[in-house]
């Protein structure tokens, strides 16, 4: 339980170490980079927890897609950046502020700590000992769950539509390669023969 | 609460392995200041003196192209990743969880139909 | 586990050909080779056709009685309050559609995918609305929300049109994920997620004096991210703006039918899920309903865009609709449940007058532009007259009892002061729309008429008007249907 506790410390420490360096460093590609280092730190909390399967999509999704994209943007598009910072030490008293109440707010909620008593006997599907974390959660997320899985995927759907929606342009007069039409010309689509009298041309 | 021992067999050799790279990592990183040889003049500190500054930053508009792209990757990187659990337990899910699968693929499906016709997928 | 047959699915009916719907339209209009006019003509028409099945079959199950029922574990309930909601939903975005007819002829909104999006959303708020536990709430939410998003910045070569949707889904997803701290905080502390559940628990371990710290905490974060949602001060600052932008028939459904939508579960939130903390979410609704009140009668004096004034008026009556839900009776209830029917009816009105106004083929929002437009288009005129003053609460008025049905349940319920500041805040915001009402008759006519009003425009117009003026005299059939709601609701 020791090594459990440190590991706990270690990666506590970390994710809300670099979190806050993502805010305050001043290059926002390190920013990109100390964020994909707290997804880590946030992945090793979760295998602690015992959610394997959330730690793993957690890298496979953010860290390998979400955040590739986001240092794409900031490496590439036209940004001034130190004029985006401008504003930063102005607000800052305000957000300290805002930031102090809440978290003495939540020192004073977690001090309180008073959970219902049975509330982990119900936790709605308890994992079973000799199950993997995975299986576990394929056991309930498509039978049991079902309804939630349909939605997730109709959310996915209409994150396609609204991408393709709101950015997709095509330039006009673009010619295209079309292999089947391609493939479909014949002799008697595309030449024509004529007879050319002489001295008159066409 | 839960036994965590499972937790140590498991990836007790994962942190061994993260710990050698990051030792290894960091070996590399600090050993040239080291042991390297230093001996700096200013002809040695000044920049290069062939090539000309650069024109303008780096950073320019780049055609939204790109993002839709990876934005797309992303949303079925999310489809992929849910197809892990149920692969896993398919044994268990039943005919009922095989066409719920089933029934979400061809959500996504119609989305791809979508963004193939509509030519996001082509670059002109 | 839980087997689902097909026939289990009954109650979830609407909802699916809804959705399959929407999924036919889009590969209709990928598919087809039409030119683009005619194919956005004919999804229109299948959209409209769509909304009106789906409301008659709400109707129907309501109609045959066999009404109450679970699906999936609760995660779906169907009741009378959730179909009452419901048909309000589809009524504001089948007049949405409707509305859209126009500017989708004239090229300001020419994608196909429009209607498609909006029957998405419609299915999202109808997901929310009859969802029973926290994660389907959630999921029905981003539903509703994702698509509204989108169609906030459908205009994409408009500028204001993309920064409505960037601000709209930049503090959107700020309140989703507030809500959603708030709903793990819930969990952690009951151990479910399933709105029955909860409700058993809470009012087995809750002791009215001893709250249980975290909960409460679970609930105020899950509160500050619905208030978001139905723009309550002080979490509005994103509505002048996204209203403004968004294109006017998408403005409509903001202010009707999310706003409906985001009610509901706040109504199910506190009066069916966590009646016994009344103490705890009482003082936060009378909160945001004093500072909306009053935000919104006094911010509203100052705009000359129609759209903000509209927005603002939006936030004001918000607060109106929280007042009703702060008294916690079953008066208060069914003041909502009128105030939020009577004020999609006006609502509807007021957005067809906006989008009457056009000149030179342009859609003009500066409210100078009405001056004394009483002498060309005197029906025009008359009807938005009528319409302010409804909303303003003028007696015999359809607005006027909207307002007195909840002010009676705050008085009710020992709400004194903030029955005194609604009526108070009531009164500033007269001005503001008298104003409006005086530019019309009495300013002098230095422009020329409007743009000839289409007949949908005019259709729309007549209906929401004539409701207004003589929807008095027939409440009984409405106030018997809200009132058997919240019978079988509490």
């Amino acid at each position: 339980m020791n090594l459990f506790s440190a590991f706990f410390y270690l990666f506590s420490t970390l994710t809300v170490a670099s979190a806050s360096m993502v805010v305050f460093s001043r290059n926002p590609v390190h920013s990109t980079l100390f964020l994909v280092l707290s997804f880590f730190n946030v992945a090793g909390l979760f295998v602690l927890l015992g959610a394997e399967f959330l730690a793993m999509t957690l890298i496979l999704v953010y860290v390998g897609a979400v955040s590739v994209l986001f240092l794409f943007i900031v490496m590439m598009l036209d940004i001034n950046f130190v004029k985006l910072n401008e504003g930063f030490m102005s607000y800052l008293p305000i957000g300290a502020c805002v930031m102090g109440v809440l978290l003495i707010e939540l020192f004073i909620a977690f001090g309180a700590w008073k959970g219902f008593p049975n509330a982990y006997n119900l936790l709605q599907a308890p994992i079973e000992e000799h199950l993997s974390n995975t299986e576990a959660l394929g056991r309930v997320l498509y039978t049991r769950y079902v309804y939630h899985f349909q939605s997730a995927g109709l959310i996915l759907l209409i994150a396609m539509i609204g991408a393709i929606v709101l950015t997709l342009r095509h330039k006009p007069g673009v010619l295209r390669q079309v292999v089947a039409d391609q493939i479909a010309r014949c002799p008697e689509t595309s030449v024509e023969i004529r007879k050319v009298k002489s001295g008159q041309g066409i | 609460m839960m036994s965590y021992s499972y937790l140590l067999t498991e990836y007790f050799p994962l942190v061994i392995f993260i710990s050698i790279a990051g030792v290894i990592g960091l070996m590399l990183l600090v050993a040239p200041f080291v042991f390297s040889y230093r001996r700096p003049d200013t002809e040695k500190l000044s920049a290069y003196e062939c090539g000309f500054d650069a024109f303008s930053d780096s950073r320019m508009k780049f055609d939204i192209r790109f993002y839709l792209v990876s934005i797309l990757f992303i949303i079925f990187d999310l489809e992929v990743a849910f197809l892990f659990p149920w692969a896993a337990a398919f044994e268990d899910v039943g005919l009922f969880g095989f066409w719920s699968m089933i029934l979400f693929l061809c959500i996504l499906t119609v989305g791809f139909i979508y963004e193939w016709k509509k030519g996001a997928l082509e670059w002109d | 586990m839980s087997k689902v047959t097909l026939s289990d699915l009954l109650p979830l009916l609407p909802e699916i050909i809804l959705i399959i719907g929407a999924i036919l339209i889009l590969m209709y209009g990928v598919f087809s080779s039409r030119e683009k006019a005619r194919l956005n003509e004919i999804a229109m028409g299948f959209s409209l056709a769509l909304i009106l099945l789906i409301f008659s079959m709400t109707i129907l199950s309501w109609s045959s009685g066999s009404i109450e029922s679970e699906l999936f574990d609760g995660a779906f309930v169907l009741d009378m309050f959730s179909s009452f909601v419901k048909c309000l939903i589809l009524f504001s975005s089948f007049f949405c559609l409707l509305m859209s007819v126009d500017l989708f002829k004239s090229e300001e909104l020419s994608n196909f995918e429009y209607p498609v999006l909006i029957l998405f959303s419609t299915a999202g708020m109808m997901m929310v609305v009859s969802s029973g536990n926290f994660i389907s709430l959630y999921m029905g939410m981003e539903i509703q929300s994702l698509s509204l998003y989108i169609l906030a910045s459908i205009q994409r070569e408009s500028l204001r049109s993309t920064e409505a949707g960037l601000k709209y889904f930049v503090l959107g997803a700020l309140a989703s994920g507030m809500s959603l701290y708030g709903i793990s905080l819930i969990y952690g502390f009951t151990g479910s997620t399933n709105f029955s559940a909860i409700s058993r628990l809470a009012s087995e371990f809750h002791a009215p004096d001893e709250a249980s710290l975290g909960l409460v905490f679970g609930l105020i974060f899950l509160l500050a991210g619905l208030a978001f949602k139905i723009s309550a001060a002080p979490f509005h600052m994103w509505t002048p703006d996204v209203y403004m932008g968004a294109p006017t028939p998408v403005t409509f459904l903001f202010a009707t039918a999310s706003k409906i939508t985001s009610i509901a579960v706040l109504i199910r939130l506190t009066m069916s899920v966590f009646p016994v903390m009344i103490l705890q979410w009482q003082q936060i609704l009378i909160f945001l309903s004093l500072c909306s009140m009053i935000l919104g009668s006094f911010s509203a004096i100052g705009q000359n865009n129609i759209k903000r004034l509209v927005a603002y008026s939006s936030i004001g009556h918000a607060g109106f609709i929280l007042l009703g839900l702060s008294a916690g009776s079953q008066a208060g209830l069914i003041g909502v449940l009128v105030y939020m029917s009577i004020y999609t009816f006006m609502a509807l009105g007021i957005f067809s007058c906006i989008l009457a106004m056009r000149r030179g083929g342009e859609a003009v929002e500066s409210i100078n532009t009405l001056s004394g437009i009483a002498k060309h288009e005197p029906m025009f005129a008359f009807l938005f007259a009528t319409l302010l003053f409804s909303l303003a609460g003028i007696p015999p008025l359809l607005g006027f009892f909207a307002k007195f049905y909840v002010l009676l349940a705050a008085v009710g319920s020992h709400l004194y002061g903030l029955a005194l500041v609604a009526v108070l805040s009531s009164v500033v915001s007269a001005f503001y729309y008298l104003r409006i009402v005086k530019i019309m008759y009495f300013d002098e006519a230095n422009q020329e008429s409007f743009d000839p009003i289409s007949s949908i425009i005019h259709v729309i117009l007549l209906i929401s008007g004539g409701i207004s003026l003589f929807g008095f005299a027939f409440p009984r059939p409405f106030m018997y249907i809200v009132k058997t709601v919240v019978l079988s609701f509490l």
